[in-house]
């Protein structure tokens, strides 16, 4: 693993710190998560990206508002990123009605339109053809709006990836391809799944300009974002990036994590994209002890008070159960 | 064996120009493009080569490949790709050859186009129109000539329309690209060549209710789609009998116009069902219980179900009519709800 060295300057160029604090503000999130999971507030499934923060800071921070994102099951850290309200998010998981989907969605199914944030699909590979309408939209209306759709290295072994890259390259649509690699399709890892494991010339041979990236360093996963984005707003086509990271938790809840080595996690673990840039930060004089206590606490805060909007917040109520099914309002 | 059935047309004599099932669909397509730029087509081979059953000839001429796209062999990717645009504020049709095709993009219809308000908790409509032929008779065999609208009218959040007219195949589209969620209509092959008049301008159709296309008092006969046109022979045979049938053309299979049905039962107290598709778990099944719920009073006979036999079509011309509700089947069906004989 490569270290972060960069210098003060282009440190605080990148707007590492607000970078650092979005990272630790979804870890700290999904820490509470895990506790609360296992107190059975939430339910369903729960899974977690704690380790892979890196991908949905640098990615989302270098999107416009104006951009739209579709995302997997593994959405917290994007919606967060995206700036969806963490009481939204913390209430969803609760199932209540002010739930950013009004508690039909739960934890794999966030939602918020007013950010251009579109879920939370999870069917994987799902979210690629919808994220080409979208594109295909702009594209039609002369709109330099970029959709970013996010999906994991198991969602390449999916017919809907390749025919999705194969539209998209086709029709030069504005799409960014973000490959969240973490290297296990649940349990099964990246060899025994693909027969060319070099993700990156898979998605060039469609014909795309195609990177792959430390997705462990939230500054190289940024200054890539950024370039692929510039492109794809200026018309280049489609561009596909992979991140390379890891889930230092099981695939969910649910997941005794019998398929891995533990020494792996650890290894995995020594480059965590927190401490590194962390480490980084103080080493430069960017940033001090105080700095990151202080954000501590104030995320520590912001967490508390979601946790406590969520319990108070009402039940959608039982007779709105059909509600949604259809559009309300007149009908043709 | 019969293979040309009465005219499913329900408005002749009026003053319009003779036209073809085929034609009026293309007419609704010309003029959605024209009244609403967010319009577009995409699908295979919807532009160069006119549409695989023509409905699109011409069409990438007049309003360019920007409108009339075609598309690879990705049934998931286009019509994904079609809600995507929907959400992003176009009003796309989707044209899928044929439903066998559409299972291929079954996911995007089921996971995406039919759930995502609701996932969403009421923040994203999905306002797509997607086509596709439908049903056997043409000795295109297995892969090509399915019934599976009774699969797709079983989805909450989609509406799903069966034009068996001149009047509907012209009238359904504008309708249809202004409901607020996803369309789905469903063209039967058989019935793109069908020649009848439609008036000038044509008339306007809703996408709500059942239509009466024939009126009688002794049976009501349910059809839809491709079955409609067999109905009506059926009834034909029946009047010849002195049986007076009166056949319901049930046009929107989702949501299903129940207060039609129960109507026409409270006159007839007898009913017959015609469903091209497979008899277990079929539409037949679902209008077969709804009227045994909330009509079992009116009701002086079993209902009656004339559905396909239960095998993947056949390709030889003899089995697969075999395979089909006939109308002589229908009458026969009729004859035992009316007199308790076939």
């Amino acid at each position: 693993m490569t270290a972060l060295a960069l210098d003060r300057e282009a440190l605080l160029a990148a707007g590492a710190p607000a970078l650092l604090r979005q990272m630790i503000r979804i870890r700290r999130f999904e820490e509470k998560c895990v506790e609360l999971y296992s107190a059975t507030k939430i339910r369903g499934f729960l899974h977690l990206c704690i380790g892979e923060e890196a991908v949905a800071v640098g990615v989302i921070s270098s999107l416009l508002p104006g951009d739209a994102v579709i995302s997997t099951y593994r959405e917290h850290g994007h919606a967060l990123a995206r700036g969806v309200p963490m009481e939204a998010v913390m209430s969803e998981m609760f199932g209540k009605a002010t739930g950013c989907s009004r508690g039909r969605g739960g934890s794999m199914h966030l939602f918020d339109a007013s950010r251009r944030f579109y879920g939370g699909n999870a069917i994987v590979g799902g979210g690629l053809p919808p994220a080409l309408g979208m594109a295909l939209a702009d594209q039609m209306n002369d709109r330099s709006d970029v959709t970013a759709c996010i999906f994991g290295e198991g969602a390449m072994a999916e017919g809907e990836f390749h025919e999705s890259a194969n539209l998209a390259a086709l029709w030069q649509l504005p799409v960014l391809f973000v490959c969240e690699n973490n290297r296990y399709a649940m349990g099964t890892p990246l060899a025994h799944e693909h027969a060319e494991t070099d993700l990156t010339a898979r998605a060039a041979s469609y014909g795309m300009v195609a990177w792959s990236v430390d997705g462990m360093d939230v500054l190289a996963v940024q200054e890539a974002a950024q370039r692929a984005i510039a492109l794809v707003r200026g018309g280049g086509g489609p561009c596909f990036l992979e991140l390379r990271t890891y889930r230092f938790r099981a695939h969910s809840m649910y997941d005794p994590d019998r398929y891995r080595e533990k020494a792996e996690v650890e290894r995995w673990r020594e480059a965590d994209p927190i401490p590194r840039l962390t480490a980084a930060l103080a080493e430069q004089g960017v940033l001090g002890d105080s700095e990151v206590d202080a954000w501590e606490t104030e995320i520590a805060q912001e967490i508390a008070a979601a946790v406590e909007a969520a319990e108070a917040a009402p039940l959608e109520p039982v007779e709105d159960l059909t509600r949604f099914v259809t559009s309300e309002g007149q009908r043709p | 064996m019969t293979t040309t059935w009465a005219r499913p047309s329900s408005a002749e004599g009026t003053d319009g120009a003779v036209t073809t099932y085929r034609e009026a669909l293309r007419e609704a397509h010309r003029e959605a493009l024209r009244r609403d730029p967010r319009v577009f087509l995409m699908g295979e081979d919807v532009g160069r080569y006119g549409g695989s059953f023509a409905v699109s000839l011409g069409l990438v001429e007049e309003f360019g490949e920007g409108r009339i796209r075609d598309t690879p062999l990705s049934e998931s990717a286009f019509t994904g790709a079609g809600i995507g645009a929907a959400l992003r504020g176009m009003r796309p049709i989707v044209e899928i050859m044929t439903v066998n095709f559409s299972l291929l993009a079954l996911d995007q219809i089921l996971n995406n186009a039919a759930t995502l308000l609701h996932m969403s908790g009421g923040q994203l409509a999905v306002p797509i129109v997607i086509r596709m032929t439908t049903g056997g008779g043409r000795q295109l065999a297995a892969q090509h000539s399915h019934t599976l609208e009774g699969w797709y009218a079983h989805i909450p959040g989609l509406r799903v329309l069966a034009p068996a007219t001149l009047e509907d195949a012209r009238g359904m589209l504008w309708p249809a690209l202004q409901d607020p969620d996803p369309v789905l209509i469903f063209e039967h092959g058989s019935l793109y060549p069908l020649k009848g008049t439609l008036a000038d301008p044509p008339p306007d159709v809703d996408i709500e209710h059942a239509a009466v296309r024939r009126a009688g008092s002794d049976v009501t006969v349910i059809a839809y789609g491709g079955g409609l046109g067999k109905a009506l022979s059926a009834a034909d045979i029946l009047a010849a009998e002195g049986i007076t049938a009166e056949v319901i053309d049930l046009r929107v299979l989702r949501p299903l116009d129940d207060a039609a049905l129960l109507a026409s039962l409270a006159k007839t107290h007898r009913a017959v069902v015609v469903d091209e598709a497979w008899r277990s778990g079929s539409l037949a099944a679902e209008v077969s219980a709804r009227l045994s719920e909330q009509g079992f009073y009116d009701l002086d006979a079993p209902v009656e179900r004339v559905c396909g036999a239960e095998v993947p079509l056949p390709y030889a011309a003899h089995l697969e009519q075999a395979a089909l509700p006939q109308p002589e089947g229908i009458a026969a069906a009729a004859r035992r709800a009316v007199r308790g004989d076939g």
